[in-house]
Order: structure tokens, then sequence, then C-alpha cells
């Protein structure tokens, strides 16, 4: 019922949770029903990495909510991501017990190692899942709590505020490279064995891991839509448009930046906490502003402002990333540079902007002086009927014109 | 910020901590039959004085034009009241007890004072409906706003502005490809649904054809009784045509106040403006 | 040329087929006729006899040795003697042949200690060690010490001064008054009086010792400082002791306020390097309101530059850097016009996509660079004339190339600033800059001052390139080392406004340098990280924004 309503409106959602439950359906099934030999047998590693493509998908959503919606373009998302990513390794860490190279049932290996002679305090209580679990939201979301408040209140904006958000990930990584911090420096976290009792290394937990990850982004997608499609949601866009307009008609502007901004560093936490499993390892190298950027360019290439298009962005850049850097190394840099440039040249609206045109031209059934919906007598929420969708606003002479358009692209225009 | 002395106000022995002072009242208390309070107040940008010792009384429901040429101050003035700009002297309150030097844009929003700009601004990648329905006056907190659903009685109001503003039919047109004069009709919509005391209009007929310039007038004097209108606007013909008592605002303080013909006869004003 | 070493030219010990033998030989042969005309000054008779007593087993025997060589005036005597104190001399048992050793496969290559001729790999057991005793050191040091404050370069007199300090006794004053009284050079003489103070600090007299420390007072020598510590603490005499105590205060100050003044200098060091890399920035971002993430990138390519016009000329390796500058300037502003008419020009008004855009096109530029060049770090050689140290007294000195930086680096301010204050180009930029529609319709061609304006903030990264050859590797992440800083010097400066980026560029690298000796390098730039993101909180428009109506759009 609650999806129902969520997906009303939202067509390019209902075909990409419909694709995923079938696609994870479908490769779990083949992966344990098939034999090995059956060319249709998806095998264990294509699984994970089918995983790890899901982790980014959420990512991507995250980074949407905050840019698409928000107007936040944020280049240290992958902070919150590897922030959550952490939080998850420390448990893991502490899973490995007395099965480290030093065998020391109470400090990891490279504490051993460092001739460290107690667990640090930011360390106790990652023994527990539900500790850690707990640390992989709060965590991310109190950095960006802590940022946003501060930013947001003094209103820095534009690029001067994707700027500090990549100082932010940047003075992270220096930190992180740093023994002294207790996270294992330059190494990172790894040799991880098992979770929640399972051996990470069976098969069975990793296709659990997998369906974890399709579950998280899947609820994560109808989350972020639950806001885009509130009336927060279309204050958000507002304020994306025109921030000052908004304070001016009574909205605590930064207020409402900094819970969104808040669940989006939450959900990439939550994207980092279920990557790292799957990955086997976690490093200062995630903090890399490189990550963050590769991460908005996903959106730029799916469409911001479409979560769908979010997750598609992110799972063709990576499988490209994927075929380029086994094909032809060399190039990968050369392609994932073309795209940046490509796409904001001349894919301002990305994959789903070319897909709701299409579909904006193929739907021609409402008119846009049709007479509004009246109120129905049970109070039936309107909100999601109302919004201005591309399918609501056709058959006009000015069609092609009421096809929304990039934001910015208006902005070049004023 | 602390414009009186040069001692934190904390060393004064007749100030307590901000913490410890009642709130401000929010309520409009308009016993001296005046809504707005502005008196000497001086701001200026790197030297160059946009407002120096402003004085101005607005009473409430009134209907006032200020007039001035370019650089007179009178988008700064807005900026004030509206809380956009800080002035570096002065007092500005709404009714008794609205210090509107205290509070933000979006208090001062939530107290009853509403803008329309210069240059229109309405959320383009909105439909006209859902640029009403987020001016619309009530709780604006992040999780009713995540919460909120419109109610009948909601949707009848939104119907009305519509109306009033020759809009019911475009309700579902994204507001960015409204033309200039439907955009300034929207923004004067979006005001309404906030339900101000008093509102302040920037240039409202700005590329507006005569037609829907009457028909603004009309709505601004409409308007006027049961709320205060501010109206800043270049158009000579128009401001005669509403205006009962005008401001003249030359550098950045008043130069001439009363009727339109008291005004137009005053000879310092004809030098400065009307006499060129 | 009759040669008294001409029986080193056949060697029993070279078992060689004979015709690389006779190659050997002739290679031998031209060392010889070079090391001869070294030799022939050699005063001969001593140096010979001296080396042959040093495979002696007797001491007495090695002390006559070193004597003989110590007064042989003999170019390599020094060299030995040193090589001997320091334990590294052998001789070969089968022919009481002096060598130094090497260790090599099986056993040891040995080679001559005189000629400097290759003999040949023995084994351990082949060779024996010049053992040296306690009495024998103390009269090599002496030795030493008597040629070094002979030698004729008065920089190996002064080096060896300074050795010597914290080893002079008054058995040393008969040697430096001698040298004090014939000593021309005015550094060495400033030298040898605190050698002989130092030395003075040993005398049983009381009067000598409080003239001594009258003139150590202040004194930056390490060694001085050791010594006065030692009065301080022993000395039996308490005016002497005070003296003393007095002496150390002033060292400890001058001291202090030198290593003051180090980090400074480092820190105004850094700065510089900071705003030449920012300063390109100041002009794309600050007067165009471009977010060019490739600017990093630029600065790189102009230290590519260098290192190839380096490439392209090695016999002129002095002259090469005032070749690279134009050069570097030219290849960057050129790639930056590029940039600005290929992509930059169709986002202007959309900052965000801006900064995506070039944040890809330096990628693609880094790769291009990792396939030219490969992905390794290339050295760009420092020309002499900028390598070297001033030294300003013994524990305060000044690294050429950063004082070469910090003058550079003022002086391409002050050159941009005049660009943009004084000429035709500098004021059409400013038009654009504020009012894009009313400088057209003056008349102004706007596309052109972009690109223009583009290619002038790209050209000076490249010249901060050619600076940053001089500090660092040359390597393909050359730019995004210092993209992130720049921003911040940028943005901590006040957008449009170059004052701000001199002031702030200055400001964060001496903040580093100063903060870490107690914070490490890599915390200080955490912290100084920090500090910019909230500084950015408080004050969102920089140290020197600007104000009025223009600023708020």
């Amino acid at each position: 019922m609650f999806m129902k309503r969520l997906l009303a409106n939202d067509r390019g959602g209902r075909i990409l949770l419909s694709a995923l439950l079938l696609i994870s359906v479908a490769v779990v099934a083949s992966n344990r029903l098939l034999p090995e030999a059956s060319w249709l047998h998806v095998p264990t590693y294509t699984v994970t990495l089918l995983g790890k493509y899901l982790c980014y998908a959420l990512l991507a959503v995250s980074v949407d909510l905050a840019w698409g919606y928000l107007g936040i373009l944020s280049l240290g998302h992958g902070a919150f991501f590897a922030l959550g990513g952490y939080a998850m390794g420390m448990y893991l860490m502490r899973q490995i017990g007395d099965r480290g190279v030093y065998g020391n049932s109470e400090l990891p290996d490279f504490m051993v190692f460092l001739n460290w002679q107690e667990l640090p305090w930011f360390w106790h209580g990652f023994d527990q899942f539900w500790f850690a679990a707990l640390m992989v939201l709060l965590v991310p979301g109190v950095l960006a709590f802590a940022f946003g408040w501060l930013a947001f209140r003094s209103r820095v904006t534009g690029v001067y505020l994707s700027i500090i958000t990549q100082a932010l990930t940047y003075a992270l990584m220096l930190a992180f490279f740093r023994n002294e911090m207790g996270f294992g420096g330059n190494n990172g976290l790894t040799d991880f064995k098992d979770m929640l009792g399972f051996s990470l290394q069976a098969d069975s937990t990793r296709i659990g891991l997998f369906i974890a990850s399709a579950v998280a982004l899947a609820a994560g997608y109808l989350l972020c839509r639950s806001v885009t499609n509130s009336r927060l949601g279309r204050v958000s866009v507002a304020i994306r448009d025109s921030e000052d307009r908004v304070r001016f008609i009574g909205y605590r502007v930064e207020k409402i930046k900094l819970a969104v901004f808040t669940l989006s560093a939450v959900l990439a936490g939550l994207a980092g906490a279920l990557y790292v499993p799957q990955v086997g390892i976690i490093n200062p190298n995630e903090f890399a502003p490189l990550n963050s950027i590769e991460a908005v360019v996903w959106v730029a290439i799916g469409g911001r402002g479409t979560l769908f298009g979010a997750v598609v962005g992110a799972l063709l850049v990576n499988y490209g990333k994927s075929y380029f850097t086994a094909a032809m190394p060399e190039a990968w840099l050369f392609a994932l540079g073309a795209i940046f440039v490509l796409a904001t040249l001349f894919l301002p609206r990305g994959i789903a902007g070319l897909f709701s045109r299409r579909q904006a031209g193929d739907e021609s059934g409402s008119s846009a002086l049709s007479p509004p919906p009246a109120p129905s007598s049970d109070g039936d929420p309107q909100g999601a009927k109302h919004r201005s969708s591309p399918d609501s606003v056709t058959d006009s002479p000015a069609n092609t014109a009421t096809a929304p358009m990039s934001p910015l692209a208006q902005e070049a225009r004023s | 910020m602390n414009a009186q002395g040069y001692a934190p106000s904390w060393l004064n022995r007749d100030e307590v901590f901000e913490f410890l002072k009642p709130a401000a009242s929010t309520r409009l208390d308009l016993r001296h039959n005046c809504i707005l309070y502005i008196e000497d107040l001086n701001v200026s940008f790197d030297g160059f004085k946009a407002i120096s010792n402003l004085n101005l009384y607005i009473e409430p429901g009134e209907l006032r034009c200020i007039i001035g040429p370019n650089g007179a101050g009178k988008t700064t003035m807005m900026d004030i009241i509206t809380g956009k700009t800080r002035p570096d002297s002065g007092k500005a309150f709404f009714g008794q007890r609205i210090d509107l030097l205290k509070m933000n844009e979006a208090q001062i929003a939530e107290a009853g004072i509403g803008r329309k700009f210069q240059k229109p601004t309405v959320f383009e990648e909105l439909s006209v409906f859902e640029n009403l329905e987020l001016a619309m006056a009530g709780d604006k907190a992040v999780w009713s706003t995540y919460r909120a659903r419109l109610s009948g009685e909601q949707m009848d109001r939104i119907d009305e502005t519509l109306a009033l503003i020759g809009l019911e039919n475009d309700r579902w047109l994204r507001a960015g490809i409204l033309s200039h004069g439907q955009k300034q009709w929207l923004e004067i919509g979006m005001l309404l649904m906030q339900n101000p005391k008093l509102l302040l209009v920037d240039e409202p007929v700005a590329g507006m054809t005569h037609q829907e310039m009457d028909r603004t007038g009309e709505l601004l004097t409409s308007l006027a009784g049961e709320r205060s209108v501010v109206v800043v606007e270049h158009d000579m013909d128009f401001v005669r045509s509403i205006a009962r008592t005008v401001t003249v605002l030359h550098q950045g303080s008043v130069l001439a106040e009363g009727s339109m013909d008291q005004v137009q006869s005053d000879p310092r004003v004809i030098e400065v403006y009307l006499g060129e | 040329m009759a040669s008294p070493h001409a029986h080193y030219r056949t060697n029993p010990g070279c078992r060689l087929p004979t015709g690389l033998a006779k190659a050997v030989q002739a290679l031998v042969l031209l060392a010889l006729v070079l090391l001869n005309a070294n030799l022939a000054r050699a005063a001969g008779g001593d140096f010979e006899a001296g080396l042959a007593l040093l495979s002696e087993k007797s001491f007495d025997k090695k002390a006559l040795a070193i004597e003989h060589l110590a007064e042989s005036g003999h170019d390599q005597a020094l060299t030995l003697l040193q090589t001997m104190s320091a334990g590294d001399l052998y001789y070969r048992k089968s022919d009481k042949r002096i060598v130094i050793r090497q260790d090599a496969d099986k056993g040891y290559a040995i080679t001559d200690v005189v000629t400097g001729q290759a003999l040949g790999t023995v084994d351990r057991r082949d060779i024996k060690k010049v053992s040296i005793n306690n009495q024998l050191r103390a009269q090599l040091t002496q030795a030493i010490a008597e040629l070094q404050l002979g030698a004729g370069d008065p920089d190996i007199r002064k080096t060896a001064l300074e050795a010597m300090l914290s080893e002079l006794d008054t058995d040393s004053l008969p040697l430096l008054e001698k040298r004090r009284g014939i000593e021309q050079d005015a550094e060495v003489s400033a030298v040898l009086d605190v050698a002989i103070a130092v030395a003075q600090l040993e005398s049983g007299e009381r009067t000598d010792r409080l003239q001594a420390l009258k003139a150590l007072d202040g004194s930056l020598y390490p060694p001085v400082r050791n010594r006065l510590v030692a009065v301080l603490e022993s000395d039996p005499d308490a005016g002497v002791r005070k003296a003393a105590a007095k002496a150390l205060a002033t060292i400890e100050s001058r001291a202090k306020l030198f290593g003051n003044l180090e980090t400074l200098f480092f820190g105004i060091s850094l700065g510089s390097v900071l705003i030449l890399a920012a300063i390109g920035l100041a002009i794309t971002f600050g007067v165009m309101g471009v977010i060019n993430m490739a600017h990093g990138e630029l600065i790189m390519i102009g230290a590519y530059t260098t290192y190839v016009i380096q490439l392209l000329m090695p016999n002129a390796i002095e002259y090469s850097l005032l070749v690279a500058i134009p050069a570097a300037f030219v290849v960057s502003g050129l790639v930056g016009i590029a940039i600005e008419r290929g992509v930059i020009r169709f986002l202007y008004g959309r900052p965000l996509e801006t900064l995506l855009a070039t944040f890809g096109l330096s990628l693609i530029l880094q790769q291009a660079v990792r396939s030219i060049f490969s992905p390794l770090n290339r050295s760009v050689e420092t020309p002499a004339w900028m390598s070297g140290t001033w030294e300003v007294n013994a524990i305060f000195s000044l690294t050429l190339n950063r004082l070469y930086i910090i003058g550079f680096c003022l002086i391409v301010f002050f050159l941009l600033h005049l660009i943009l204050k004084r000429t035709r180009l500098g004021l059409e930029v400013r038009a654009v800059s504020q009012n894009r529609q009313m400088a057209r319709a003056m008349g102004v061609r706007t596309q052109w001052v972009d690109a223009l304006t583009f290619g002038l903030g790209s050209g000076i990264a490249g010249v901060a390139g050619v600076a940053l050859s001089q500090l660092t590797n040359v390597g393909p992440n050359l730019g995004q080392a210092y993209i992130i800083d720049s921003f911040m010097v940028v943005v901590f400066g006040g957008v449009g406004n170059l004052w701000g980026t001199l002031v702030a560029g200055l400001s964060l690298g001496v903040a580093n340098k100063v903060m870490e000796p107690w914070a490490g390098a890599v915390l200080a730039k955490i912290l100084v990280l920090v500090f910019i993101i909230l500084f950015i909180q408080k004050r969102p428009r920089g140290l020197f924004p600007q104000k009025g109506r223009a600023a708020e759009g």
C-alpha cells in the first residue's frame, strides 16, 4: 500500500525495483540451483561483484538525494561511505579474535605490530554487531550533521560548499593514513574472517550479502522516494532552485538542508558498510577525493534529480570500469575523463533525461488544461498525485518546452 | 552588532544573559496604530551610504507607495525589513514588540511579513499549484513538512488564490514556462498564501500589459485594509492610480511624504526626480 | 717524464687474457699520465717511506709513518690519513701494498689507495687492516688538522676548523695561534678566534678562561654550546661558572631567534609555493568564476615542460630554467586556452558542471602524461647557481633554491598585478568579470577576453610548475597534490582578490610550518584544512571579501 502510493507516479522506480527483484532472484537461483558447468550458472565471484555494484548504486542514490534534489554537490560523500565501511571493518576486525597472525584475542594484528598495549577507547563495543551497526549509521550521520550545521548556518553554498566537502574528505584521508589514528594506517583493515558467525569465504554468506545489498538498495530507494515525493521533497527542489525565496516564505532552509543531507550521509554509510565485507578490505584510499567525484559522475550520467537514474548510472559506469580495467587498463582514466566531459556537455539530464523525454512524447493522455483532481472525501493524500511529472504536462503546443529541463541550463539562459 | 558601546554587553550591570530574557512575543501588537516602525536606519557598503538616517512608519491597513530614483535605497530597505541585510545602526520593529533586526528571514516571514522580489522568483521546476502549496501558511518544520498532506480546506484556499491570480487553468503548468506577467501574478499569489500582515511588493507591474496593470492595481488596493501593503514602483501612472500616501526616497533617506499631488509639487522632489 | 711510481705499471696480481690485458694496460697508462701531472709536485722520499712503514706491526713505526706522510706535502696524504683514522686502511699481505676494500661476491674487491687502481678481488685472509691505537688516533687527528689548516682553499680551512671545535684543548693553541698570525681570509679568522677561545677554556688561568668566555658570548657553533655546558657543570671557579651561564643564555636566546627565523623562512617558502600554485587559480576562479579542477594538471604540464627542455638542451642546464619559464607559460597557456575554447565556454554560468567537466579533463591529462612519459617520477636537474645554501651563521642557513622561489613568486605576483591593473587586457578582464553584457555593449570582445584570461591563469600555473620542478619530483600526480591546497588558499584569501591570495598563501604556509614541530607534517596539514573549513563557515567570503551589491549575487 505504502509502496504503491510511493511508486504511483514513478515509472522508472517501478521498473527499477521489479528488475532488481527479478535479477536478484534469478542470480541467486542460478548460483544455488544450476550446476557449475551450465552456461547459465552465475559464479559466486560475479554475485559478489554485483553486490558491490549495488552498494555503489545505493551511494549514488544518496548523492542524488543531496545533489539532484537539494542542490548540494557533495564532493565528500566518499567520506561517509568510507566511515560506514570503517565502522563495519572494525566489527569484522574484532571478529577475527585470536585467529590473527599474532594470535592476540584482544588487539587486532596491526596494533600488536605497532606495539599498542591496549585497545583504544573508540574500538570498544565494536565486538558487538548491534553496536557496529549503530555506528555505521551514526558516525557518518553525526559528521554530516556537524559539518552541515556549520556550513548551512553560515550559508556556504554552491562551489564553495563543494570545495570544502572535498577538503573534508581529503583531511580525513590524510588522517586515516596516520598509524597513530588507530585504524590500521596505510593498510587499513583487512583479513576479515567472519560476520555474525558466518565465514566470509563461504558462498552462502556471499549470497546473503548480495541479497542484503539488494534489500538495502530497495529500502534506500523507497526511503528517498518517500522524501522526494513529500512536500519536503518539493521544498528541497525549491531550495535547490532559489534558496533565498524559500527563506522568505518562512521555511528554515538550514534545518531542511541539514535533515536531508544527514539522511543522505547515513545512506552512504550504510552502502559502505555493506561494501566492506564483500570486498574484504577498507583502507584510507576510500577517502580519496576521486572516489567521491566518481560517485557524482554516476549520478550525472544516470540523470540527476531522478533516483532511478542514479542507480542506472552507477551500474553502467561501474560495469564499464570493470570491463575497461580488465581489457585496457590504460584507457580507463581516458574513458572516465571523457565521460565527465561528454556527460556535462551533451547529456545534462543524463540517461534518465533521454528516457523521460521519450516517455513524455509517448503518453499524451492527460492535458495541461485538464481540471484539477478534486480533493477526495477520505482525505486521500494529494501530494503524490499532484507531482508535476513529465507525463502530466503534455499535449500543449509548448510540448517540447514543458519537458523539464536542467535547472542549471535555465540559469545559463536567464 | 554591538553598536552602543565597546564593552561586551554582558559587562553591563543592567544587562542579563540573552537566554534569561523573555522570548520576544510573536503576537503582533498594533496598539500605537503602527505596523512597521523604522527609525534612524543606516547601512553602508564599502563606504557608500545606501541608507542614511531613514525613518518610516506604516499604519495597519495602509497602502503606501515608495518611489525614488535608482540607488535611492528602496530595495536595500526591503532587504533590511526582511532580514536579508543587517543595518549598521538603527531600529526596525514590526508592531510594537517584534524586533526585526534580531530575526532571520524565515522568522520574519513567519511573523507575518511577505515579500515579492523585483525580479519575479518562483520555483520554476515546480508547478503553479505546488508553488502555492509551499507558500501556504502553516507549520513549516522539517518533520511536519515531510508528513504534510493537503486537507480539503487547504485545497479550497489554493483554488481561491488560483482564481484570484487568474491561473486556475494553468495550475499544473511548470512555473518556469509562465510568461513574465504570469510569474508576477504567481508570486503575488504566493504572498497571499502566506497570509501576511504586511506585504512588501517590489515593482509589481514591471513587464505587464496595461490590462494586467489595472488588475494588479485593483488587487493591491483590495488587499489594503485587511493588510498593510508597501509598494515600490517606478511606473508613475501606476503609482498615481493606486496611491494614497507616497514616500519619496533619495540617497537613502526620506525626501518627502504625502499624497501624490503634494509630493509632485514639492520642489525638492521635482529637482531630484520628477523634474528631470 | 720519469715517474717515481713506475713500478705500479706492471702488476703481478693481475691475470687477464692478453687482449684485454693490453686494453687495461693502456687505460692504466692513461690514468697514470693524468695522475703524474698531479704527482709532479710531490716532494717524494718521505711519502714513499711513510707508505712503506704503514704495514709494519709496531705502533712506533706507524707513528713515524704518520709523521712522514704528514710532512710529505703529497696531495694524497690528507685522504690517506683520514682513511687511516677512520680505520678503513688495509694492506695486501703479498706485497704490502696499501689498499682500501669493498665487499664483493667472494671476499673483497681492493683498490690501491694512492693510484685508485683496481687490484681485483682477494680473499678475506689476503689483506690485513692497518690497525691503530688511541695514541696514534690522537696523532692522526693532530696531523689531519694541521694539514687541513694549511689547505689552499679557505672553505676547507673553515670546515676543518668547525669540525675541530669539539676536540680542541690547550695543546692545539700553538698551532691555532700560528695559523691566526698568517690567516688572510676574514671568515676563517673569525672561526679561528672562536677556536682559540674554545681551546683556552681548558686553560689553568682563571683570567684566560674568563676572557675566552667573553669571546664566546653568543657564539652559535653547536660544539661551543656543549663546551660551555661542560664549563658550567665542572669549572671550579664560581665567577667562571657565572660567566659561562651568561654566555650560554645569550647563545640560547640567539639560537631560539634563529630557530624561529628558520621556521619563518620555511613557512614563507612553503607559502610562496602555495601562492604560485594558487595565483593562476585566483584569476580563473576569482576573476572569471570558473572552477578549473584541471589547474593542478596545468602546473604539472609546466613541470614536464621544464623536464623536456632539459632533455633538449643537456649541455646548457644552467640556462634551461630561463628557457623553461616562458616555454611553460606558453605550453600551459595554450592547453588552458584549448580547455576554455573546447569545454568551459559551453558551461559558463553552470559552475558545478564546469567543476565536473574540468575534473574529467584533469584525469585525461594525467593519464596522457602517464602514457607519454611513464608513470614514474622524473627528476629535473637544478642548475648550479640555484643549488647550495647561503650560510648566515653556524646554525642558520637558507637554501638558495627556496630563496629564488620566494623571489620568483613575488615577481610573478607583482607582474600579474601590474597586468590586471595597468594594461588594456587587465581593464577588459575586470570589465568582463563585473558585467559581461555591459562590456560587450562597450565593444569588448568578451569571448576573446575569456580565452585570454583563462590562458593567462593557465600560463601562470605552468610557470608555477617550473618552480615546483626545483623542489619536488616531477610526476603525473604532481598537480593533484596541489589542487586542494590551491583552492583553499584562494577561498581563504577571498575570491577575486589577488592580495588576499598573497596574504592567505603566506599565512597558511607559515601556519603549517609553525605547527609542524609539535604536530608532525601530516597532522599540521590536517589542522590547517580543518581550520580553513571552520573559517569558511565563519566568513564564507574569505579574508578579504568583496562587499556591496555586486557581491550579493
